[in-house]
């Protein structure tokens, strides 16, 4: 296959007017937009249709559930732990100066259950496990293991992408959740056995302000970001340039388009959610 | 098989400008060429790899980028890549097993005797359980050679199968693609650097220059050819038609 990763700029002709010029290599950029764009659309659809079409490689799913989900759990544990901590510690001092500690398990809760949990988690899996896939499919690329796929007569999208997106959707909302429970947990160790916030305090007021509508908010943003997070490493890594530059280069953009795309994808989330 | 004013660009390089050839049912094509000639992208235009420009690769009077053709045709080729193409995360055996399981309907038992028969058949018998990083350079190439066999396909593609080997191994790899031409009467085309020792397998050599087929005959008569532009590049010289320019 044939992999371009950047526009191929004109060289400037003394003959040609400067505005000429840079009008050409204007079009020459819009034109590569357009043809990325043009290429993940077609991407996205190939996935989709590959996702709702079986055979699905079942032993492929369980293994990326596993890279993608079990291998992060530490990851998550610790981010999860030390977020709740500091939650609790910033949301006691703030809360203290309006008299209202009593509400900082509540604050805790909602703040890891409807945003903290899902995005921390995403973060944490694309630094974990977006940018091994992104390298490990931008490998295949190289060394030519995705063409041999294709020389089979077996699509590639369907033993590289679609596992790693399903596993993605089943992963990101259980790892979400896990962040909110060791979150909530660490704002306990430090509110409750530090500070000397009630421990009835906090968690029956967190059981009187912690709707099931932010759960659900909560598992709506993780479920996207799985998609969100897969899909965007999966394309990076099988769109990759050559040699081993190439492959770095797409992980490190698989790894900054996915962080961007869930801050954006949160913000855009809330604003249909809230 | 045959190609027709294959034409294709790279940014602002024609790298094929009507490349047309016939291969025909059976023989062992060697495709020479200098480096960057192309000749590894015309082996992945006759896959439907990359989709020319112009021009067509038909399969039996088939284009293959028609309709669904590709997938069809696709079923009847094995490919050699240069570096192996083997899947680094799977053991030679699952490598091999690999196309059987997703192609056919063979027990556990049968995929296993195959491989096994395979492996003989490349002369690697014991490796089953390594992996890709664990084996030498000829015997990564011979491990995907089994791989490209194991469907019994009708036309096998080589490209640079025995590059960075020593002349021995050369010698071996060439041994092995013509014993298992004979047996599995599969039609070879085979990209090259190996002059003069290609000319011991190939019944056909194709020579690629400048965007075009230069010169395409026997064996035999294209060692006699009376093109200087062939002569060089077979004898090697610094001095000729293909460094003049």
């Amino acid at each position: 296959m044939a992999r371009r990763t950047s526009p191929v700029w004109a060289e400037r002709d003394d003959s040609v007017p400067f505005v000429y010029f840079v009008l050409g290599q204007l079009g020459i950029g819009v034109l590569y937009l357009l043809s990325s764009l043009g290429r993940s659309g077609v991407f996205l659809g190939q996935t989709m249709g590959l996702l709702c079409m079986p055979p699905w490689k079942v032993r492929r799913i369980l293994r990326q559930v596993q890279f993608i989900g079990a291998r992060s759990l530490l990851v998550i544990a610790l981010t999860g732990l030390f977020a709740g901590m500091v939650l609790g510690l910033q949301g006691y001092y703030t809360l203290t100066r309006f008299g209202s500690e009593a509400f900082l398990g509540p604050a805790v809760a909602i703040s890891l259950i409807t945003e903290l949990g899902p995005v921390l988690s995403a973060l944490m899996v694309t630094g974990r496990a977006g940018s091994a896939i992104a390298a490990e499919i931008g490998i295949m690329r190289i060394t030519e293991q995705i063409d041999a796929l294709e020389v089979m007569a077996l699509h590639p999208i369907r033993y590289l992408v679609v596992p790693n997106i399903v596993a993605g959707v089943l992963t990101l909302p259980l790892l979400g959740a896990l962040f909110s429970v060791i979150g909530i947990y660490g704002g306990y160790l430090v509110g409750v056995e530090l500070l000397g916030v009630s421990s009835g305090t906090y968690f029956g007021s967190m059981a009187d302000f912690v709707d099931i509508t932010d759960v659900r908010n909560g598992f709506y943003k993780s479920l996207s970001f799985g998609v969100l997070i897969t899909f965007l490493c999966c394309f990076k890594g099988y769109h990759t340039g050559y040699g081993a530059e190439g492959v770095s280069k797409a992980t490190t953009e698989a790894v900054v388009s996915s962080s961007v795309a869930i801050l954006v994808m949160d913000y855009l989330l809330n604003s249909v959610l809230l | 098989m045959q190609v027709r004013e294959l034409r294709k660009r790279f940014g602002r390089q024609d790298v094929f400008k009507g490349v047309s050839l016939d291969i025909k049912r059976g023989e062992i094509l060697a495709v020479v060429g200098r480096s960057g000639t192309g000749k590894s992208v015309f082996l992945k235009h006759l896959i439907g790899l990359i989709r020319p420009d112009s021009g067509q690769v038909l399969v039996e009077g088939q284009d293959i980028h028609e309709g669904r053709a590709l997938g069809r045709v696709r079923e009847r080729f094995g490919m050699l890549f240069q570096g192996g193409a083997l899947f680094d995360s799977l053991t030679v055996e699952a490598n091999i097993a690999f196309p059987l399981q997703e192609k056919t309907r063979m027990s556990a038992a049968q995929v296993r005797d195959v491989v096994a028969e395979m492996l003989k058949g490349v002369g690697l018998e014991g490796v089953e359980g390594k992996f890709p990083d664990e084996l030498s350079g000829g015997m990564r190439k011979r491990v995907a050679l089994a791989r490209a066999l194991a469907l019994h396909p009708e036309i096998v593609l080589f490209d640079e199968p025995t590059t960075g080997l020593d002349p021995i191994l050369v010698r071996s790899i060439h041994q092995l693609i013509a014993d298992t031409q004979r047996r599995f009467h599969y039609t070879a085309v085979i990209v090259s650097h190996e002059i003069p020792q290609i000319f011991d397998i190939a019944t056909r050599v194709a020579m690629l220059h400048n965007g075009v087929i230069l010169e395409v005959d026997t064996a035999e008569r294209f060692q006699r050819s009376s093109n200087p532009a062939v002569q060089q590049f077979i004898t090697g010289c610094l001095e000729g038609p293909l460094t003049s320019t």
